[in-house]
Formats: structure tokens, C-alpha cells, sequence
């Protein structure tokens, strides 16, 4: 039998997972198979309310001791990297939000590392539903809950306080901001997903650029030096997450003199990036189901 | 009638990455996982897969559902192909891991088999009458609300053979479905599956180390090693092909040197009793007539070779020499494989 290799038909694979079992599109089984398990896993947590709020409650605690080191941190100085509290306050909510956002719709995601290692991937490459769905719903951690909480609370608190004049344009990059954010932030856990088919190191790398970038976001581009804030805005487009947006909406000088209309960008960089962590993913799982490691 | 399970020249070969020296030059090596198998099996039937370990069942059975893309070779099941079609073919097949669950391990069995139902849209009335039914057979109905991770292995095992078959697959894979479970456990699952199989006409296709899987279960075996299909038939051709020896226990009147026997064979002697060994298709009537005419008996007694050596034979034998397919050749080999066969021919009871 002078079969060709069934790996050389990258295009009838896609068209395959393009549409999902019966027809149905694979973006809509997905939505649906995601559904499915987020509700079961929020039913589960809810079977123990208690549970449920105190580690919702930890987790609130957790995240706000970073904020709680800005406020320190502002006792001693009256501004940092010429912000003031607020302006900080508004960086700091509005990439905790996001992150946050991400981390829970998208954060278990990477786990998947785990899941090849232990070949508990397999068992959801059975099932008549996208794997991705199944990974990034799988353990739904409502305690994350937490976090966006912390995050908005100190978001609004700056909203009250920050010294900005509140045009259409600035009201309106606010929730543009959030949702690009979360896109972006979510990009980045299915991208780092994507390569822990090929190897474990890479959850390591994809924590620094989420933890770490979060954390990075919550101070001003300004106290960090040109080349970092360069790579995120060009490599890991990070900066778009709040930062440039931001600095329009504060009225402050970009450090790397980007044209203003950069800070409107947020949507269109969040949807490239979203659109390659899907082509990562889908490379990523053809390439396990070839060589099953 | 269209065979459900169609495999033809499947092979699979990975390539096995790794540093070659102290270098930074890296070196490639394939290994042939399955190298070129071909079997079919017809709706309703119950095939038993066997070989060593690594011998690439797994493997196979990770290329039967889709998990893994063959490197070449056709597979098709239920009439679709696993690699492009692998959410549509989940619908038709059902899949149990012995070594690993598929249910939600920190989940209530309940919660996982609702979330099967919606996952696979089963209809209520039929998913309502399925998971009756295996509650029923497989004794779940203290268990339903005990979350996975705390159930024992063999009540785990039995959830999950409930979980595969709730959308009433037309095929149902078992990698191993008793290992580890106790002689009890282990009766509860084969009847489970034989009755499965009888009312439903099931197709199944499992593997397995336990030959007593494969005898109560199977009328056809499929043994696999290195990769290749190396015999696929009854379970009685089993013997023939592993070239399998009954063995003749006598009981002299006193000690005798060893009997020379036209037709059998010298193992071994321990006072007035000898152990002869001789084909399992031959009679042994001859053999008996010949002994009583020449020596005094006291008592003698027939043991037939048991599959586990049958099958440990081939397995040395295609170490040695590659396949068997033709029993003629067989002698070539045959110094090496005795020896084991033999030892094991005595030792059992």
C-alpha cells in the first residue's frame, strides 16, 4: 500500500477542525463546550459556599498586597516616574482587571503541560468537542474572582480621583481598554499553551510574560528602561493592554514617541494576537496527534 | 457486510530526538511503533489484542480513536477516518484507559455522566435507560455521588466503562480495562461486557495482559509485537501457531532411567515420576499404549498447555527470529524457545 503519509494534508486536517461534529462551526461547539464545563465547575464550587468565599477572599487578599506595596511605596514619594497616586492607581486597575479577566476565562490553559506529560490530554482528544474549549474550561476557578474584584475596586478608586478631562474619546478607551487587555492577556495563556506541546519550559516563560507583565503594566512606562518598554510594545505587544491607551487617556507623553493614533490601537493588536495563539494552538495539537509527545 | 474496524498497512513512526555525544549536533532516530498492520474487523465482533509490552497496542488503539495520526496507511472506522474526522467519530466510539480515567477526577460520577450526556447530546430517554442499565450491571448506585478521585480502582474502572457507553457507541475500545483490579472485580467487568456485547452488538476491541480477559471474552485474538501483526485468528489456532505441548505426567512402579519415546519428548524426572512432553494436536493414546507395553504404571495424568505459555513461546520466538506465520519454519528456533516453554509447561498445575 503506497499510502502518502497522513501528516501531508495540512489542508483537509483544517478544513476538518475548521467545522466541528455535524457541521456545526467549531467556534460555536466550542462556545458551547466551554459552557457546559464552566457551568459544571461552577455548580461544584457553589456546593460549598464557604469554601467558595474564603478562597475568593484569599485571593482578593493576595492580589491586593500589590497594590498595597504602591500605596506604601507613596507614603515615602509623592509621585513615581511623574505620576501621582491616582494615575498609578488607574495603570494598576486597569491591567489587574484584564489580567484577571484572562486568568479566569482562559487561565487553565496552562495546565496543559501537565496534561501531555501525564497523557491526560488524550483523554479530551475523545470526546466530539474542541480541545482547546475543554482546556481552557477545565478546573474553572471562580476563587479568580478575586482578583477582577481587587482590580475594579482600585480602577474605580481612580476613576473618582485621577485628574483627567473626561471626553467621549477617554470615556469610551476605558472599557476598550479592558476588553482589548483581557483579549491580549488571554492570547498570551493560549500562545503559551500552544508551545508546551512541545516542550514543559514553556508554562515558565508564559508566567513571566502574564504575572509578570501584569505586574510590570501596574507602574508607569516611564521608570522602566526604553528597550523593555520597546519590547512590549513591539515584541509581546503588552504595552497595549493599558499603557498607550492609558497615556492618552491620562495626557501623557508616550516615551517612545509613537504617533498618537498607536494609542487606538489596543482592538486590532488584540485581535491579531488572538488570531495567532489560535493558529499557534492548532499547529500545537496537529503536531502532538503526530508525533504523541 | 462493511467491516466496522478497517486497518490497512498502518504504521506509525516517531522520530525519537536526542543529543548525539557531547555536542550540540542533534541526532534523530525513527522508531516504527507500528510497522504496517492490517486487520478488519466485522460489526458486533469481540477481538482481543495482546503482545508485550511496547509492542505498539496502545499505539494502535491511540491511531484507532484519533488521539494519533498514523504515518501512513489507511484507517477507517464506522466509515470515517480518525485523523480528519475525529470529533465525529467520538460520537460512535467509546473509549475506556485502564491506566487513566476519563471521567472529571474531582467530580461526583453523577456530574461527570450528566456532562457526557450534554457533551454528546444523548438523548434524555435513551441516556436515563443506558444509565440504568449500567447501574444496574455494574453495581454504581452507592457510588453515583462519591467523586472520582476517592472511588478504588475497580470501582473507578467500572465508571468508566459506564461513561464510554452512555452514547451508545457502536465501538468500544478497552486499553487494559482489568489490570490491577482483583479476581471479582475483574468477573464483574467481563460480564458486563459480554452482556453489552450480546444485546447491544457492541463491537469491541480490547487489549489486554490477562488471558482469561481474552478466553471468556474473545473468539478471536490478534497478538502484536514489534509493531506487526504477528498472528490473528482463534484462540485455539493460538496453539498451534505457538507450536504448544501437552504434557504427560507418569508414575512408574520404580525409578527408570529416562524413557525414550517415539513422539515425545524427555523433560525432566523426580524419583519413579517422568514428565514427557508432546504435541497439543497429537493423541496421546499411542504414547500410552506404547509406555503401558513396555514399563509399569502406576498412574498417569494429561496437562494441556496453558495460553500464558503458548503465547510467552511466541513471544521469545519472534524475539529470535521474527514471525512465525508459517509453523514449518518453526524448528529453526526451537532450541532457544523450548527451554522457557518448557520450564513453564511443568510448573503449571
Amino acid at each position: 500500500m503506497a499510502e502518502p503519509r497522513a501528516d501531508a494534508f495540512p489542508a483537509d486536517t483544517s478544513r476538518a477542525r475548521a467545522s466541528g461534529a455535524d457541521g456545526r462551526p467549531a467556534l460555536v461547539e466550542g462556545l458551547r463546550t466551554y459552557r457546559l464545563i464552566v457551568g459544571m465547575w461552577v455548580r461544584s464550587t457553589m456546593a460549598y459556599r464557604a469554601s467558595f468565599l474564603l478562597t475568593t477572599l484569599g485571593n482578593f487578599a493576595a492580589t491586593g498586597f500589590d497594590f498595597l506595596t504602591i500605596v506604601l511605596m507613596f507614603s515615602r514619594v509623592t509621585a513615581l516616574g511623574g505620576f501621582t497616586l491616582p494615575e498609578v492607581a488607574f495603570l494598576y486597575g486597569t491591567s489587574s482587571t484584564a489580567f484577571g479577566v484572562a486568568d479566569l476565562l482562559v487561565g487553565s490553559a496552562d495546565r496543559l503541560g501537565r496534561r501531555v506529560r501525564d497523557g491526560t490530554l488524550d483523554t479530551l482528544l475523545l470526546r466530539p468537542a474542541p480541545v482547546l474549549a475543554q482546556v481552557a474550561a477545565d478546573r474553572f476557578a471562580l476563587r479568580r474572582l478575586g482578583r477582577i474584584l481587587q482590580g475594579s475596586l482600585v480602577l474605580g478608586w481612580a476613576l473618582a480621583r485621577v485628574d483627567v478631562r473626561w471626553t467621549p474619546v477617554n470615556i469610551a478607551l476605558v472599557p476598550l481598554m479592558l476588553l482589548s487587555g483581557s483579549a491580549l492577556f488571554g492570547a498570551v495563556y493560549v500562545l503559551g499553551a500552544a508551545f508546551q506541546f512541545r516542550t514543559n519550559d514553556a508554562s515558565e516563560l508564559q508566567n513571566s510574560v502574564t504575572y509578570g507583565g501584569n505586574t510590570m503594566l501596574q507602574y508607569p512606562p516611564g521608570i522602566f528602561g526604553r528597550e523593555l518598554v520597546r519590547s512590549v510594545t513591539f515584541v509581546v505587544p503588552l504595552a497595549f493592554v493599558n499603557w498607550l491607551p492609558a497615556l492618552h487617556v491620562l495626557g501623557r507623553p508616550d516615551p517612545l514617541g509613537l504617533p498618537a493614533w498607536v494609542d487606538f490601537c489596543s482592538p486590532p493588536v488584540a485581535a491579531a494576537c488572538c488570531l495567532l495563539a489560535g493558529l499557534a494552538w492548532r499547529a500545537g495539537l496537529r503536531s502532538y496527534r503526530s508525533t504523541g509527545s | 457486510m462493511e467491516p466496522i474496524i478497517e486497518l490497512d498497512g498502518v504504521r506509525k513512526v516517531f522520530d525519537v530526538r536526542g543529543r548525539a555525544g557531547r555536542g550540540l549536533r542533534r541526532e534523530r532516530r525513527e522508531v516504527r511503533a507500528v510497522d504496517g498492520i492490517s486487520f478488519t474487523v466485522p460489526r458486533g465482533e469481540v477481538v482481543g489484542c495482546i503482545g508485550p509490552n511496547g509492542a505498539g497496542k496502545s499505539t494502535t488503539i491511540k491511531m484507532l480513536t484519533g488521539i494519533l495520526n498514523p504515518s501512513a496507511g489507511r484507517i477507517r472506522i464506522c466509515g470515517l477516518d480518525p485523523t480528519r474526522e475525529r470529533t465525529r467519530l467520538a460520537r460512535r466510539i467509546g473509549v475506556v484507559f485502564g491506566q487513566r480515567t476519563t471521567l472529571w477526577w474531582d467530580l461526583p460520577l453523577r456530574d461527570s455522566y450528566e456532562l457526557v450526556r450534554r457533551m454528546y447530546r444523548v438523548e434524555p430517554a435513551r441516556y436515563a435507560a443506558n444509565l440504568d442499565t449500567c447501574v444496574e450491571l455494574l453495581e454504581l448506585g452507592p457510588l453515583l455521588d462519591v467523586p472520582v478521585r476517592q472511588l478504588s480502582l475497580g470501582q473507578r474502572m467500572r465508571g468508566d466503562i459506564a461513561a464510554a457507553l452512555l452514547h451508545d457507541p457502536e465501538v468500544l475500545y478497552l486499553d487494559e480495562p482489568t489490570i490491577g483490579l482483583d479476581v471479582i472485580s475483574k468477573s464483574k467487568v467481563r460480564d458486563f461486557l459480554r452482556a453489552v456485547n450480546a444485546e447491544r452488538a457492541t463491537t469491541v476491541l480490547l487489549t489486554t495482559h490477562d488471558l482469561t480477559d481474552i478466553e471468556t471474552l474473545c473468539r478471536r485474538v490478534v497478538v502484536i509485537d514489534h509493531g506487526r501483526l504477528m498472528y490473528d485468528g482463534g484462540l485455539a489456532g493460538l496453539h498451534a501457531a505457538g507450536e504448544s505441548e501437552r504434557t504427560l505426567v507418569v508414575d512408574f512402579a520404580r525409578e527408570l532411567p529416562p524413557v525414550g519415546l517415539d513422539g515425545a519428548r524427555f523433560l525432566r524426572a523426580e524419583g519413579p515420576r517422568q514428565w514427557l512432553a508432546f504435541p497439543a494436536d497429537a493423541s496421546a493414546a499411542p504414547l500410552l499404549t506404547a509406555l503401558a507395553a513396555h514399563h509399569p504404571l502406576v498412574d498417569l495424568s494429561i496437562r494441556e498447555p496453558a495460553i500464558e505459555d503458548v503465547i510467552a513461546r511466541m513471544y521469545a520466538r519472534s524475539r529470535d527470529a521474527g514471525a512465525w506465520h508459517d509453523p514449518a519454519a518453526a524448528p529453526v528456533s526451537w532450541p532457544t524457545a523450548s527451554g522457557g516453554g518448557a520450564t513453564g509447561l511443568t510448573q503449571q498445575t
